[in-house]
């Protein structure tokens, strides 16, 4: 059984029709793509997966399970999770915190047991912050455990996104331009991040890449979108040739 | 819109470490005030009008703690917590006058009064909590407001008493239909009369270090932190996970919760409970919001310390007459330009940085 299928996935916004007719299979460990020009619907897609919007058609599947019409909650309690395009950390708490509120329900204790710290309470916080720091680690933010979330230097807020969305152990993980606003190194070295954590955390990755030459390093295969629907699908290396892509990206 | 100060402190610290030494300090405050007070009353140090203040300054401070945990912790606006201090005061109060004779010590019966007023007070938090803040917006505030104003108005129309035939409730003493040796309880706008006078400053003492120890604890905890999850980012708060609606709920119930213990302890420190605008309508409750947003929204130390100095103030400017609420005026501009004007923020930033890198310096000459 594939991880995810999408089947028809459509939704319109007062008479535009933003994502048409998606349709998309992974399969378990696939590092994918999700390419096109601005506006095309690369986000819509990913807030239809995670029930930020509700399809008006099609649905999807994680593992078997439809997942349409359920809440961003318990989407990612089934095991989607995600990042913003805009980044949308827990501006007031610190590092350690965001990626702990991550662990919110893998790791828990009572509301009572943390009032009266029962020894629940230190137990689990203690497991929540090694955890935390190991997730932390991998992201190279780990000397910055204390420093509150907003006044992380932009190309970190983005790597304390994806350590809080994959304490959330998902199966599933969506970035949203996970590069956007970072120098051509910086990008590298993400690019390299995310493929250890593929193949080190047993997930599956679906990635935006709103420049198509990030994508070509480390996806296997790709979909491009354009007004809403799929332009091209395929091994990357084909479809990036495909005459139709390369006018949609150059306009005519 | 963000707010950027430029500061040697550019890297604020947020770790398990600081935040219980912040809260020590807090303990520390009111450990410290209320010993230096009672030594002065107890040595008659303190003359009456003063003595008088402690008590309505404890529940003052325990409004303000509990409100912060809803405007500041989780950051929606309630403008009707009065109205669960009224819920509160009259519950106790009424549980109070109706166990007078059974026997049991003023302690217990206090203690119960209290455990119902909470109850209670917090079982109206679920009854507003759960059809509104599944709302996204301001509505909250709304219906707290209208809240606080339908409390006061309907305790002021009930009449209940007791004879041997049970209860009897009613909006007019003509109606309750009650023997002539029945004892009347909630007198309409004449209120609750002879609830023991079982409140006192050590009484309050205790109430405001529960408060404490359960807010601050609660902040730094698993459910602590999602609520202020909720604060900062709804939609990420979601998006890991986390069931929005749950925790509004609790933060709000457990708000309303401790504003009916403030409720009790009011209503056990007076001869006559009744409810007007100042003290449980609109007026008391935005007096808190005064309290929770001077002293800081998320800080816990500043509610205590705006509540404290904000309560006593006017009844300390007495002496001067007509300016009293000029002066209170002054002092309310300044407390907010200290704590919040930019100018301010940088030099207590800078000197708190001055002090710890002086420290450091020491040490290293030390060694
Ligand atoms: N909530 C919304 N209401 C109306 N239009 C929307 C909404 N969200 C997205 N759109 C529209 O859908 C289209 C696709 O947007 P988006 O998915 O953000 O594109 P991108 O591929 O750049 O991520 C755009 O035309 C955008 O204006
Ligand atoms: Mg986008």
């Amino acid at each position: 059984m594939s991880l995810l299928e999408v089947k028809n996935l459509g939704i319109v916004f007062g008479g535009l029709h933003a994502v048409e007719d998606f349709n998309l299979t992974l399969e378990k460990g696939e590092l994918y793509g999700l390419i096109g020009p601005n506006g095309a619907g690369k986000t819509t897609v990913f807030n239809l997966l995670t029930g930020v919007y509700k399809p008006t058609t099609g649905t999807f599947f994680l593992d078997g399970k439809e997942l349409k019409g359920k809440k961003p909650a318990e989407i990612n309690k089934a095991g989607i999770a995600r990042t913003f395009q805009n980044i949308r950390l827990f501006s007031n708490l610190s590092v350690l915190d965001n990626v702990k509120l991550g662990l919110h329900n893998g790791m828990k204790y009572s509301t009572f047991e943390g009032i009266v710290r029962l020894p629940r309470y230190f137990s689990t916080e203690r497991k929540m912050n090694e955890r935390a720091h190991a997730l932390l680690k991998v992201f190279e933010l780990d000397d910055d455990v204390d420093t509150l979330a907003s006044n992380l230097p932009y190309g970190k807020q983005r790597k304390l996104e994806i350590a809080r969305a994959m304490a959330t152990e998902p199966k599933l993980l969506l970035l949203d331009e996970p590069a956007a606003g970072m120098n051509p190194n910086e990008t590298k070295e993400l690019m390299q991040t995310i493929r250890f954590v593929r193949d080190n955390f047993d997930l599956t990755v679906l990635l935006i890449e709103h420049d198509m030459s990030l994508v070509s390093g480390i996806c296997e295969n790709i979909t491009v979108l354009n007004f809403g629907t799929e332009l091209a699908k395929g091994p990357t290396a084909e479809v990036l040739k495909n005459p139709e892509v390369i006018k949609a990206y150059l306009g005519d | 819109m963000a707010k950027k100060v430029n500061s040697p402190l550019e890297k604020k610290k947020s770790g398990v470490r600081s935040v219980t030494k912040k809260n020590f300090v807090t303990y520390l405050i009111v450990i410290v005030f209320y010993a230096v007070f009672q030594t002065l009353t107890a040595t008659g140090h303190l003359k009456n009008a003063y003595q008088s203040l402690l008590v309505p300054i404890c529940y003052s401070v325990v409004m303000a703690v509990s409100l912060n945990l809803v405007v500041g912790v989780l950051g929606e606006l309630s403008l009707g917590h009065a109205g669960f201090m009224c819920v509160g005061a009259y519950c106790g109060a009424f549980f109070s006058v109706i166990t007078k004779d059974v026997l049991m010590t003023d302690w217990l019966r206090f203690v119960l009064a209290m455990l119902i007023g909470a109850a209670v007070a917090a079982l109206a938090g679920v009854i507003i909590g759960i059809p509104v803040l599944r709302l996204k917006g301001d509505y909250l505030a709304i219906v707290t407001l209208a809240f606080g104003e339908i409390i006061k108005t309907v305790v002021n129309v009930l009449y209940i008493g007791k004879d041997a035939s049970g209860f009897h409730i009613a909006m007019s003493t003509k109606n309750l239909d009650m023997a002539e040796d029945g004892l009347l309880i909630l007198n309409g706008p004449q209120g609750i009369t002879g609830t023991p006078k079982s409140s006192n400053f050590t009484i309050g003492f205790i109430l405001v270090m529960l408060t404490l120890l359960i807010v601050t604890n609660l902040m730094d905890s698993r459910t602590g932190r999602a609520i202020m999850s909720i604060r900062d980012n709804r939609i990420a708060a979601e998006s890991i996970g986390i069931d929005v609606t749950k925790y509004k709920l609790m933060a709000f119930v457990i708000a309303a919760a401790i504003a009916g213990c403030a409720g009790v302890l009011y209503a056990h420190n007076l001869n006559a409970l009744t409810a007007n605008t100042n003290n449980f309508g609109y007026n008391m409750s935005i007096m808190i919001l005064v309290y929770v947003v001077l002293g800081g929204l998320g800080s816990v130390r500043g509610s205590v310390i705006a509540a404290t100095i904000l309560y006593a103030l006017p009844e300390l400017f007495r002496g001067v007459g007509q300016y009293r609420m000029l002066l209170y005026a002054i002092v309310l501009i300044v407390m907010m330009i200290v704590n919040n004007g930019a100018f301010f923020v940088q030099m207590k930033e800078k000197a708190l940085y001055n002090i710890r890198s002086g420290k450091k310096n020491n040490a290293k000459e030390a060694a």
